[in-house]
């Protein structure tokens, strides 16, 4: 925890809305088709291991790659691919993507076995045979993060239960009904790696959760639950780091730097059932909501189901959505269809209604101060906004729009409804074509 | 589903906030006063506030207009504080053509011609009262003594703050404390009720839309340096604007620093300034001088004070 003096990190009052809080995740059943896109996270796309009209099993590899920053991808599915087509990420990067058509048998790859755990090297190792990556929405390559350069630096695990955007609840129903495999993947992570201690962060509008995880950790030594001030965006990584050790992150760096390795809930938990049952990262725990879906729950879906058919299972929607967000509101990106298939580090859909994407006109910046006292990293958005819009890069490097992490809270709080956390991110673009 | 028809960058929320009802909460912030305005100097107060707040919305408008600016901004509300906040600055018995002459400085020359809303360097009130202070001297200088609710007394009357600075000038002994509390006193329209000011000052604070730093700073200043100048710092705070400038005029977004060290610095150099001008300038009062030359050093001020980005390393 950062010491009593040291400066709080800004961040923003934001309204909740968990609505699902009380529903346990449900799992849909197997969809007609699915559509496995050969990126789901940070770094390099998998090639595709199968071809048309080839029989696939639960678990099965289907997509790898030799680069140093990239994780497989498995069948989620026993079926048939039936396509390999073009595919656009709603990031905007090409790839391959892997249509394959359900026989609804659900046949499981032989393969699979349990890996033997008995080392760091086996744990990266496993962490990298199941597809594993940061479930939390950055997908970033697990076992990269398991195997940093200075390991013997390395003494803190910081476990993210902050889960601050709004809407979304299934990291809080995961630390309610998994807390035994977050538990047992922290044990696993803590032994492997060697680390001292273990905070668990948590924001405070979630008690039931830190209840549980209390509870589940009260034997483990060195093991401590950490209550944060719900205050958005408490689960960014720089900040949640900061929040439960006092450590900086700085530019450039990476947790390992500052001795910390920070993981979701999710993701632990997933290594975690990985090294128990052998079973790939094929599924996912979301949360479906907004003001156009019928009946809002957390489900259990595989990789590659079409969101249509997500929200056919949350009892369809009682008005035509406007919005379809992949993520929360916060942070989430707009798609534009409802074909667009679940990924590994999706963690909500959101389907918004008329009332809820009613269009702001931007009008001229006045000055207020509104967003350097949101921004978590006192950067100056609005100063960021001008030099964007002057093209100026050596304004923008000195203003470090390269430390924006996107959070959005500039944008949020701007009174001429300016898309602050938008020209950030096109200022960093313009600042690395400018290298 | 072909209605899909909203793609927006993140965030899909937003606080709901927004400029027109920033400048609202200002303008129901100076309501109170409004109303002791009238209670004080008679309907005459309210007309010259009315003539203020649509000259400036007009000229406003008409600008927008003839410059071919497709978003016309006078629903923002900026131009109707700058109307009120201006005829707040004026001796009420001054000529309406006047006041509506301030209105075009304030809002043509030191808004408009500076790229509107957000873009003007000087509190556009502060330089519209200035140019008619020093271009129509004794028409500003004439204040109406306060006679209960109608008819004014054009000629009697001179403000507290030219009272203790000449005792001779005054023709009438200074008001006693509660009457200046109160705002039973020459002055301008919206300067002499410190309680409605101070009422509608805690109310911005309240609502988020000012920080509490700068009418703090500036009235700290003022007290600590009438202390040193050997004045009655209990007069100085609340004989002239300096209420009315702390609260209002010192807090403007465009023209003070957006860092709360910079809005120390801000309000500290506007109350040095003040006090230097009242206990040595020629002039009595000196909060609307002081504003404006800060408003000049704002950007330096900003500059100075930027915050270091959180894991920022300098290269």
């Amino acid at each position: 925890m950062p010491s009593l003096f040291s400066k709080a990190l800004n961040g923003v009052s934001v309204k909740h809305c968990k609505n699902t809080a009380s529903s346990a995740a449900v799992r849909m059943p197997v969809p007609d088709k699915v559509v496995i896109p050969m990126i789901q996270h940070m770094g390099a796309p998998c090639e595709p291991l199968v071809k048309v009209n080839d029989t696939v099993t639960v678990g099965q590899l289907i997509g790898d790659s030799n680069a140093f920053l990239s994780a497989p991808i498995h069948s989620s599915v026993s079926g048939t691919v039936t396509a390999i087509e073009d595919f656009i990420t709603a990031g905007g990067d090409k790839c391959k993507a892997v249509v394959i058509t359900t026989d609804k048998l659900q046949t499981v790859c032989p393969d699979l076995t349990p890996p033997a755990v008995n080392s760091q090297k086996d744990l990266v190792a496993a962490a990298r045979a199941c597809g594993l990556v940061g479930l939390g929405g950055a997908g970033f390559p697990t076992h990269i993060k398991l195997n940093p350069k200075n390991l013997a630096d390395v003494d803190t695990l910081v476990i993210n239960g902050a889960e601050c955007e709004p809407f979304i609840t299934c990291d809080m129903r995961l630390m309610l009904d998994k807390t035994d495999s977050i538990v047992g993947g922290i044990r696993l992570v803590m032994k492997h790696l060697g680390l001292k201690t273990c905070v668990i962060g948590i924001e405070g509008n979630k008690p039931e959760a830190i209840e549980a995880m209390t509870k589940a950790v009260a034997g483990l030594e060195n093991v401590s639950v950490l209550t944060m001030k719900a205050c958005y965006p408490k689960g960014a990584e720089k900040v949640i780091i900061y929040e439960t050790t006092g450590r900086v992150v700085e530019e450039g760096k990476l947790p390992a730097d500052a001795g910390v390795i920070a993981m979701n809930v999710a993701t632990i938990s997933k290594l975690y059932d990985y090294v128990q049952t052998g079973m790939p990262l094929v599924e996912k725990m979301l949360t479906v909501d907004g003001g156009a879906v019928a009946e809002p729950k957390n489900i259990i879906a595989p990789i590659g189901t079409p969101i249509k058919d997500m929200l056919a299972f949350c009892g369809g929607c009682k008005t035509e959505p406007r919005k379809l967000l992949m993520g929360g509101p916060m942070m989430g990106i707009c798609v534009t269809s409802d074909e667009f298939p679940l990924l590994k580090n999706n963690n909500a859909i959101l389907a918004f209604d008329e009332e809820q994407c009613r269009p702001v006109k931007e009008t001229a910046c006045i000055r207020c101060g509104r967003c350097l006292r949101a921004c978590p990293f006192d950067l100056a958005p609005a100063a960021m906004d001008k030099a964007y819009h002057m093209g100026n890069v050596d304004k923008l490097r000195e203003l470090k729009v390269n430390l924006c992490m996107e959070c959005g809270c500039c944008s949020y709080v701007c009174p001429a409804h300016r898309e602050l956390a938008m020209y950030n991110k096109l200022g960093k673009r313009l600042l690395r074509e400018a290298k | 589903m072909s209605n899909l028809k909203v793609i927006a960058p993140a965030p899909h929320f937003r606080s709901g906030e927004s400029t027109s009802s920033i400048m609202l909460s200002v303008v129901a912030a100076l309501i109170p006063a409004v109303v002791i305005s009238f209670l004080v100097f008679g309907p005459r107060a309210l007309l010259l506030e009315a003539v203020c707040v649509a000259a400036s919305v007009l000229f406003e408008y008409l600008f927008r207009v003839i410059m071919c600016r497709r978003d016309n901004t006078i629903w923002d509300c900026s131009a109707v504080v700058t109307g009120l906040l201006l005829a707040f600055n004026l001796p009420v018995g001054i000529p309406l053509w006047m006041a509506v002459l301030g209105c075009a400085v304030a809002i043509i020359v030191t808004k408009q011609l500076f790229g509107g809303i957000g873009q003007n360097f000087a509190n556009p009130a502060i330089v519209g009262r200035i140019f008619l202070l020093v271009s129509f001297g004794s028409r500003m200088t004439t204040w109406a003594a306060p006679q209960g609710y109608f008819g004014v007394d054009a000629v009697s009357g001179a403000t507290p703050l030219a009272i203790l600075k000449d005792p001779s000038l005054g023709l009438k002994p200074l008001p006693d404390m509660l009457n200046m509390l109160l705002g039973i006193r020459g002055g301008s329209v919206g300067e002499t009720c410190i309680v409605a000011l101070v009422i509608g000052g805690i109310f911005l604070i309240w609502k988020k839309v000012i920080t509490a730093t700068t009418p703090v700073v500036f009235l700290a200043t003022i007290v600590v340096l009438s202390c040193c100048f050997g004045l009655n710092p209990a007069y100085e705070l609340v004989a002239g604007g300096a209420v009315l400038g702390a609260f209002f005029m010192a807090t403007d977004y465009a023209t003070s620093p957006v860092t709360e060290s910079g809005k120390v610095i801000f309000a500290l150099g506007c109350g040095v300034i003040t006090m230097l001008i009242r206990a040595f300038g020629s002039y009595p009062e000196g909060v609307s001088f002081s504003i404006l030359l800060m408003n000049i050093l704002t950007p330096h001020i900003d500059n100075l004070t930027r915050k270091k980005p959180f894991g920022g390393v300098v290269k």
